[in-house]
């Protein structure tokens, strides 16, 4: 028995992408320690706009960790404004659901990886309809109890 | 792979000899103890001779015992009975930030009747001051519940120094001894108490049965109702299989005492200075003194608690978290609140309570564990103490 499902175990057991880019070309946290989680998202993007790799570095539960884990999964091979384009809903369906406490990890992974390409965007003069209205250093507004789920 | 279990504080398991004077309650001596028939005097045997035995455990008379169905229905009782018995001369209790739920949400339910709740503060090692106490007593105060011993981070209160000041005040006294049973020594009559709560399976006693004693005179109204059991205070059918193991573990418990104090005591110090020894930025919370003999609380910087047990689980050490993110409750730990922990540390906070079980070997096999999963979960982590946080 365990507390999730079995994705969401074989992510945060043996996350993929752990670690953090260096000199990328993006990077993005959202979250604080004391709320009870934080994420760093760090992507490196190509000529094309497409993502080529990222990497991620959480505090935060196993909900947490199977979250950046899966996220930073589904953007690689994305272009930036599918990435954008990515739902904290389409991560938890992809991890095959989150208790409904949980289902802010999956909000945290989606901010996480807006902010990275907020970064991204304003290092090279980028404009995309998915930033609009977006703050990096908005603060955390997911909170514990909200439930986002569709 | 073999398992180490070390949340006793949770609940532990069942010994055999318990489970040996169980089973024949269920099959041969079947009887209710309210039948006139022998099968059912035999019963009715079975249940005094429980009672005797729990008496013992905290030096009460037999007739002060009555068993209820867990801790948390002693605590409702207590809470609900005593409020409802006085309701006429004050409603005003007094407890403190740290109790269990079984107490604090019972206040609150009481708040909302019109009963007025103080809640005391701890200092810094966790202890409630009898001073404070003295301080807020007023007229109206007609019960004083504070706990023996916590369950997060196993601080013993002074009760008996706190009974004393309820008791100049004619006020009754109350005291949860849920994880305090078994774990220290208790004399009721001693500490000066009127109302203690107890708990069978914190003791290698089955769940679903309790106790509350309480102090010969002193005044409670019922809090279940129907027929005449337990001396007409607590109606319903007696769950006499778990009272005669509750009576079995109170025996095993009271001579065993002091070998179990000096047992878990000594691989909780060894579990804490190994994990010192093995593993950075770290804190213990509460007092070191005066504490639940198998209980150790701790705080790992910069890595969140749940993230540790689900890892720890994975090799087969079952820990609790003593905080947020812990089955579904995010809200943080109330008792590392009042104790001052910061919040970052205390969402990396873990409590290991080894028990009658645990071996030397398992120590050392889980600080081995413990240091690479800290590691893991460290390396993994965007915070590293320099954010300010």
């Amino acid at each position: 028995m365990a507390l999730y499902n079995e994705t969401v175990m074989e992510h945060f057991m043996n996350p993929h992408n752990v670690g953090e880019i260096e000199n990328a070309d993006g990077k993005g946290t959202y979250g604080s320690p004391v709320c009870g989680d934080m994420m760093q998202i760090t992507i490196k993007v190509d000529e094309e706009e497409k993502i080529v790799d990222a990497k991620f570095k959480t505090f935060g539960c196993g909900s947490a960790i199977a979250s950046s884990s899966m996220a930073t999964d589904m953007i690689i091979g994305m272009n930036v404004e599918e990435a954008l384009d990515l739902s904290n809903k389409k991560i938890v369906d992809e991890l095959g659901g989150l208790p409904p406490a949980k289902i802010h990890c999956s909000v945290l992974a989606e901010h996480a990886i807006k902010s990275a390409i907020y970064d991204y965007a304003t290092k090279y003069g980028k404009t995309y309809a998915g930033l609009e209205g977006f703050d990096p250093n908005a603060e955390e507004d997911h909170h514990h109890d909200e439930i986002e789920e569709e | 792979m073999k398992q180490i279990y070390l949340d006793y504080s949770a609940t532990t398991p069942v010994k055999e000899d318990v489970v040996k004077e169980m089973i024949p309650y269920y099959t041969d001596v079947y009887g209710n103890p309210s039948s006139l028939y022998s099968v059912g005097l035999e019963a009715k045997a079975g249940l005094e001779q429980a009672r005797e035995r729990v008496a013992k455990l905290i030096n009460a008379e037999p007739s002060e015992i009555r068993f209820t169905s867990c801790g948390t229905e002693a605590d409702n009782w207590v809470l609900e009975g005593v409020a409802d018995a006085f309701k006429n001369k004050g409603n005003h209790i007094i407890t403190s930030k740290i109790e269990h739920h079984a107490v604090l949400h019972t206040c609150e339910h009481l708040e909302k009747q019109g009963f007025e709740i103080t809640y005391l503060d701890i200092d810094s090692n966790g202890f409630v001051k009898p001073e404070d106490l003295e301080a807020a007593i007023k007229d109206t105060t007609v019960l004083v519940s504070i706990m023996m011993v916590n369950n997060e981070i196993g601080t013993i209160e002074p009760i008996k120094e706190l009974a004393a000041v309820a008791k100049a005040h004619g006020v009754l006294f109350h005291t949860d001894a849920v994880q305090a049973l078994g774990n220290v020594p208790i004399d009721v009559k001693d500490l000066g108490v009127d109302f203690l709560s107890m708990s069978a399976h914190k003791i290698y006693g089955p769940k679903g049965v309790g106790a509350l004693y309480i102090r010969k005179g002193a005044r409670i109204n019922n809090y279940m109702h129907g027929g005449g059991q337990e001396a007409r205070k607590r109606a319903g059918t007696e769950n006499m299989a778990g009272i005669v193991g509750f009576g079995k573990a109170a025996e095993l418990a009271m001579n065993g005492l002091e070998n179990h104090i000096a047992h878990c005591s000594s691989l909780r110090d060894k579990l804490w200075e190994k994990m010192q020894a093995a593993i950075p930025n770290i804190q213990v919370n509460g007092s070191m003194e005066k504490r639940h003999p198998g209980n150790l609380n701790v705080s790992f910087d910069y890595i969140e608690g749940e993230a540790i047990l689900l890892l720890l689980d994975g090799n087969g050490i079952c820990v609790s978290t003593g905080s947020a993110c812990s089955s579904g409750s995010l809200a943080p730990s109330q008792v590392l609140e009042a104790l001052g922990v910061p919040v970052t540390k205390m969402n990396g906070t873990i409590r290991f309570t080894v028990g009658d079980f645990t071996t030397e070997e398992d120590i050392d096999r889980v600080v081995e564990v413990l240091t690479t999963v800290v590691t893991r979960l460290r390396e993994m982590s965007p915070v590293t103490g320099k954010e300010g946080w």
